[in-house]
Parts: structure tokens; C-alpha cells; sequence
């Protein structure tokens, strides 16, 4: 293993640590996100299955709340390429 | 051209070569369709609104149920009956950003112009300048700021956590997660766009059959990206509305 690292060029190391850098910073800014989106939408199709004749309303408030809880994963999708340096 | 699995560094993908001009004033492929959206959707609603008539046909058919949408979908749900002064400036928010979205599907152009941080950016500053403005002339200078930091019935004790965390997200958070999320959206949608045409192309060179399943989620994907598109204008406008109508009516 010790050998194997020792043959590559110390940048090529530092550029695939970078790629994995950028893997995890995307991938943990997700899981939140993930899990907050499947939230609202789910109460607001309860909500909707519910009273349908709030449907239009739901539907509303449903984008706004998805588009605030998407702005974090957004906010690591472009981190992810800053991370390079 | 793509003999191997090669895929293009991201700022290859939106990055386009001067054609005329040089510096800050250097003009290239997304100024241009920039220009063009601008001429676009003046032009739409000049024609649409030069011949007016009482039973609306065409055009202004069109140009009316999109304004109909902004006002009963978005100002009268956000800001209420007083937003009615908002729907022109919301309204040209939709309309451009909608035909900048939609370019990254057109094809032969197929490069979103909201996909630079630019325009995005630009975009959110003027929604920024805008809300804070209206939060100033309505409610005053001290009372705007009082209103944003300290909203009534929170506990006393807890304002020390509350205003500044307030002030930040009103002040900073807002207008970047606007701009971002425009951005972020777009550059993501072209980037798997590309990710899958490269693919197709590199394995429809090497085994013909292979290309056959990212040539279907390419075109599933494009479908997709339209969705995307609408939706996006539809949520820049939107928070927009809901920042202004914000400003306006302070919670008592």
C-alpha cells in the first residue's frame, strides 16, 4: 500500500483527495435536504388528499417550503466545485 | 471527437469563446441570448398589447393568461389585493427568466444564460434592492429594521438570538439563496444534460447498443428539464412576491 502511494506524483494524490472531497461535501449537504423535501411534500399531499378544495393553496405554500429546503443541497451543489480551490 | 469516456471540465461546459468585443465588453454566445431574450419577450408583449381587443385572440390571449397567472397565482396569494402595483415587475421577472430557463433545451442554443452567475445574480440584487425599499418607504427606516429584528411574541430574553439571526438571514441569506438557487439549478440541469450526451455519443462509438439507455434518459431528461425551467421562474417570482409582500405587511 506505503509503495503504491509512494510511486504517484504528490499532485495526482492531492487531485483524487479533492475529488473525494468534493463527493462528500455534495453528498452531506444532501441528506438533509433529501429528508425535508420528503417531508413537505408528503404532509402537503395529506393535506391535499384531505381537502382537496385547499389543493391550489397547498400546492403553493408546498413549492415555497421545497424551494427553501432545496436551497441548502443547492448551496453544497456549488460548494462542491469551490472546494477544488 | 469523444473517442473515450472524456468528460469535459465544468467550466468548459458554460464558458463560450469572445466574439466580438474585448474585457468587461467582451460579447459572447450567452450575452447574445441574452440580448435576444430581452428582444423576445419585449417584443412578445409589445405585439400583444398593440391591438388590443375586448375578446382577446392569439397573441394577447397568450400574453393575458400569463398575466392572469402572475396575478391570481402569485400576487394576489403572496401580497394581497395591494400587490396589483407589483405585477408588472413580477411579471417581466417571470417572462425573462422563463425564456432564459428554456433555452437549455432548445436546441442548437441549448445553453442557459441563468446558468452563469451573472444574471442570476443581478436578478437577486434587484429583488433585494426592491423589497428593502418598499420595507423602508412603508414602514420607516428604524420601524423596517425593528419590524425584521424584533418580531412581537417571541420572548424577551430571547431577542439576543433572534435579532441577529434575522438581520443575517434578511439581509445576506435572502439574495444569495435566490441567486443560487436559480443558478445551482440550471448549471445542475445542463451538467446532466451533457453527463448523459457524452455518454450516449462515447458508447453509441464503441458498441452502438450501449447508448441505448442514456439516449432514453437523455430524452426523459430533457422532458424533465422543462419542468425544471418553468418551475424555477415560477420560484424566483414567487419568493420574490413573498419578500415584497413581507416588507408590506409586517407581522403585528
Amino acid at each position: 500500500m506505503l509503495d503504491v502511494l509512494a510511486q504517484q506524483a504528490p499532485g495526482e494524490l492531492a487531485e483524487g483527495l479533492t475529488a473525494v472531497g468534493r463527493g462528500i461535501v455534495y453528498g452531506g449537504a444532501a441528506i438533509g435536504p433529501g429528508i425535508g423535501i420528503g417531508i413537505v411534500v408528503g404532509n402537503a399531499i395529506t393535506a391535499m388528499a384531505r381537502q382537496p378544495e385547499t389543493a391550489g393553496m397547498v400546492r403553493t405554500t408546498m413549492f415555497l417550503g421545497i424551494a427553501f429546503t432545496e436551497a441548502l443541497a443547492l448551496f453544497g451543489f456549488v460548494l462542491s466545485f469551490i472546494v477544488a480551490g | 471527437m469523444i473517442l473515450g469516456l472524456e468528460f469535459p471540465p465544468v467550466s468548459h461546459l458554460i464558458e463560450w469563446p469572445t466574439i466580438f468585443g474585448s474585457g468587461v465588453w467582451a460579447v459572447n454566445k450567452v450575452v447574445l441570448l441574452m440580448w435576444l431574450a430581452v428582444v423576445l419577450v419585449a417584443g412578445f408583449y409589445l405585439v400583444a398589447g398593440s391591438r388590443q381587443q375586448l375578446v382577446p385572440r392569439g397573441v394577447q390571449n397568450v400574453a393575458e393568461a400569463v398575466v392572469d397567472f402572475i396575478r391570481e397565482g402569485i400576487v394576489h396569494q403572496t401580497i394581497g389585493p395591494d400587490g396589483t402595483a407589483y405585477i408588472p415587475f413580477l411579471l417581466t421577472l417571470f417572462s425573462f427568466i422563463l425564456v432564459l430557463n428554456l433555452y437549455e433545451v432548445i436546441p442548437l442554443i441549448q445553453m442557459p444564460v441563468t446558468a452563469r452567475m451573472a444574471l442570476p445574480a443581478f436578478m437577486s440584487l434587484l429583488v433585494w434592492v426592491v423589497f428593502n425599499f418598499v420595507g423602508m418607504k412603508k414602514q420607516g427606516v428604524l420601524g423596517y429594521f425593528k419590524n425584521m429584528m424584533f418580531p412581537p411574541g417571541v420572548p424577551v430574553f430571547l431577542y439576543i438570538l433572534v435579532a441577529p439571526i434575522e438581520l443575517v438571514s434578511t439581509v445576506i441569506v435572502r439574495p444569495l439563496s435566490l441567486a443560487v438557487r436559480l443558478f445551482a439549478n440550471l448549471l445542475a440541469g445542463h451538467l446532466i444534460l451533457v453527463s448523459f450526451a457524452v455518454l450516449g455519443t462515447a458508447l453509441w462509438e464503441s458498441t452502438y447498443i450501449g447508448a441505448a439507455l442514456p439516449g432514453a434518459l437523455l430524452v426523459a431528461l430533457t422532458g424533465f428539464e422543462v419542468l425544471v425551467s418553468a418551475l424555477q421562474a415560477y420560484i424566483f417570482t414567487i419568493l420574490a412576491a413573498v419578500y415584497i409582500g413581507g416588507a408590506l405587511h409586517p407581522e403585528h
